[in-house]
């Protein structure tokens, strides 16, 4: 960790307008170290809105986001250092080989040995074989793999991940559901945007349901994530609030 | 810190296009084909119109500068690696300045193929006085690409981004050509008067140091939203 540390993240009642569009709008939650936060919704519903808030990308129209006891406008570089985030784009250079890649990102965090951060990475990864390749001769799953050690290089508390698991394959899939659990292990506070509930069951350690910019539940621990996601969906299609539920 | 990153930056755009090569050559075939059609259109008799050759040469750079700003970005875009740039702890300053000084050493390549190309077919003597003629393209350059960088960067979402960014950019930037352009004709002069030289390239200083100053200033806050 080279940034600040915290052991929570607080939303507290967070809009975001863009000129006259509501983005998301009056988002209140709180998640914890050691924590899979899930961000559920149909599309148009703001995940990827409210994970740019959460990167520090976007500022809030409304409302604050509180990283322990930091705050955005006071500690933007420094917090910056202490997140993580895995974007549906890969945030990768596809002319650029995987090593090369991540000893980019690996100096962008200023770690003391940059070249050895991105081998350890790789093999992390499992692609030390393939450092010296450019990542555009990778396949998809192999690219996300570099993604996610790019996201992780500098061991971020916080972790983001939109989508993640996009176009993988069952066994990468499982992979990355298995490296987010040791994550949840480490202490890591992880938030996850994603349409994908079969990958995504048993992950969660509790779900922010949005709907049309708006929260529309939060469930802890939530099982049965597809049925639960479909009644409160059908629910919020004819009652707009907000419940807390216990899964 | 600041100059780690910015070296960071610099290094990855060189490398990233000595492997593709595709912004060299692109902007290098477009400046070469205008001041080759300049040529055909100006050139009568071996005979070139006065100060037409100091012209020449800063529309190419001008025109191949915009097509070097949108390409380097819109790289930027396609996989959204502005992106993770703007959320690494790193100063946005730094990274301002790092892909500026890659632009500017693109285009400064493109003007060591133009600038002969340029003397030959208008026979200018351009090459004349090289120290003078590289700190008058030198400071023109950095004018030029320090507003460009800023204005790709902040319309690398926006839908219409390559009919805005010469839009937006050549406005702000006419001062410094005209300056660029005056400063070269005064350098094509068969008695050159250094004082007229002096004051040109001052006045390209300071312009730079103008817009990198407002271009520091304001990329954070820009790029934050």
């Amino acid at each position: 960790m080279t940034g600040f540390d915290f052991d929570d993240l607080a939303v507290e009642d967070v809009s975001r307008h863009f000129g006259r569009r509501r983005a998301v709008s009056r988002i209140t939650f709180r998640t914890t170290r050691g924590a899979v936060l899930g961000l559920l919704g149909p599309n148009g519903a703001g995940k990827s809105t409210l994970l740019a808030l959460l990167a520090t990308l976007l500022r809030p129209s409304a409302g604050r986001i509180r990283y322990g006891t930091h705050d955005t406008a006071v500690h933007g570089p420094s917090l910056r250092a202490s997140i993580g985030v895995l974007g549906h784009d890969l945030f990768l250079y596809p002319e650029l080989t995987a090593h090369e890649n991540l000893e980019f990102f690996a100096g962008l965090y200023a770690l003391a040995d940059p070249r050895a951060a991105a081998a350890d990475a790789l093999r992390q990864a499992g692609l030390a074989d393939r450092a010296g390749d450019a990542v555009s001769s990778f396949s998809r799953g192999m690219r996300q793999r570099v993604a996610l050690e790019r996201a992780l290089i500098h061991r971020p508390r916080l972790l983001l991940l939109d989508e993640p698991f996009t176009g993988l394959d069952d066994a990468s899939a499982a992979a990355l559901a298995a490296r987010l659990r040791t994550l949840r292990e480490t202490g890591a506070i992880v938030v996850l945007a994603t349409h994908d509930l079969d990958l995504a069951e048993g992950l969660f350690d509790s779900a922010v349901f949005l709907r049309d910019g708006r929260m529309v539940d939060v469930v802890d621990r939530p099982e049965a994530l597809r049925s639960t996601y479909r009644h409160i969906m059908s629910r919020a299609h004819t009652v707009p609030s907000v419940s807390r539920t216990e899964g | 810190m600041f100059a780690r990153v910015v070296w960071l930056v610099l290094r990855k755009d060189l490398t990233v296009e000595v492997r593709s090569l595709e912004i060299a050559y692109t902007t290098l075939f477009f400046a070469v084909s205008c001041v080759l059609v300049f040529a055909f259109a100006l050139v009568h008799e071996g005979r070139a119109p006065e100060d037409g050759a100091a012209g020449i040469l800063w529309i190419a750079i001008a025109f191949a500068g915009t097509l070097a700003l949108g390409r380097t970005f819109e790289r930027e875009r396609q996989s959204e690696t502005l992106r993770a740039l703007l959320l690494a702890p790193a100063a946005r300053p730094a990274i301002y300045v790092g892909k500026l000084l890659g632009i500017v050493t693109l285009l400064v390549a493109g003007e060591m193929v133009l600038v002969p190309l340029v003397a030959l077919l208008f026979q200018a003597p351009l090459l004349a006085r090289p120290l003078w003629l590289t700190a008058i393209l030198v400071t023109g350059t950095v004018g030029f690409a320090s507003v460009g960088t800023l204005f790709a960067a902040m319309l690398v979402r926006a839908r219409s981004r390559d009919v805005l960014l010469p839009v937006l950019l050549y406005p702000i930037t006419v001062p410094v050509i005209i300056a660029g352009v005056r400063a070269t004709a005064a350098l094509l002069q068969p008695d050159v008067e250094i004082d007229i030289l002096r004051f040109w390239l001052a006045l390209l200083v300071c312009f730079d140091i103008v817009f990198v100053t407002l271009a520091l200033w304001t990329f954070e806050p820009l790029m934050t939203d």
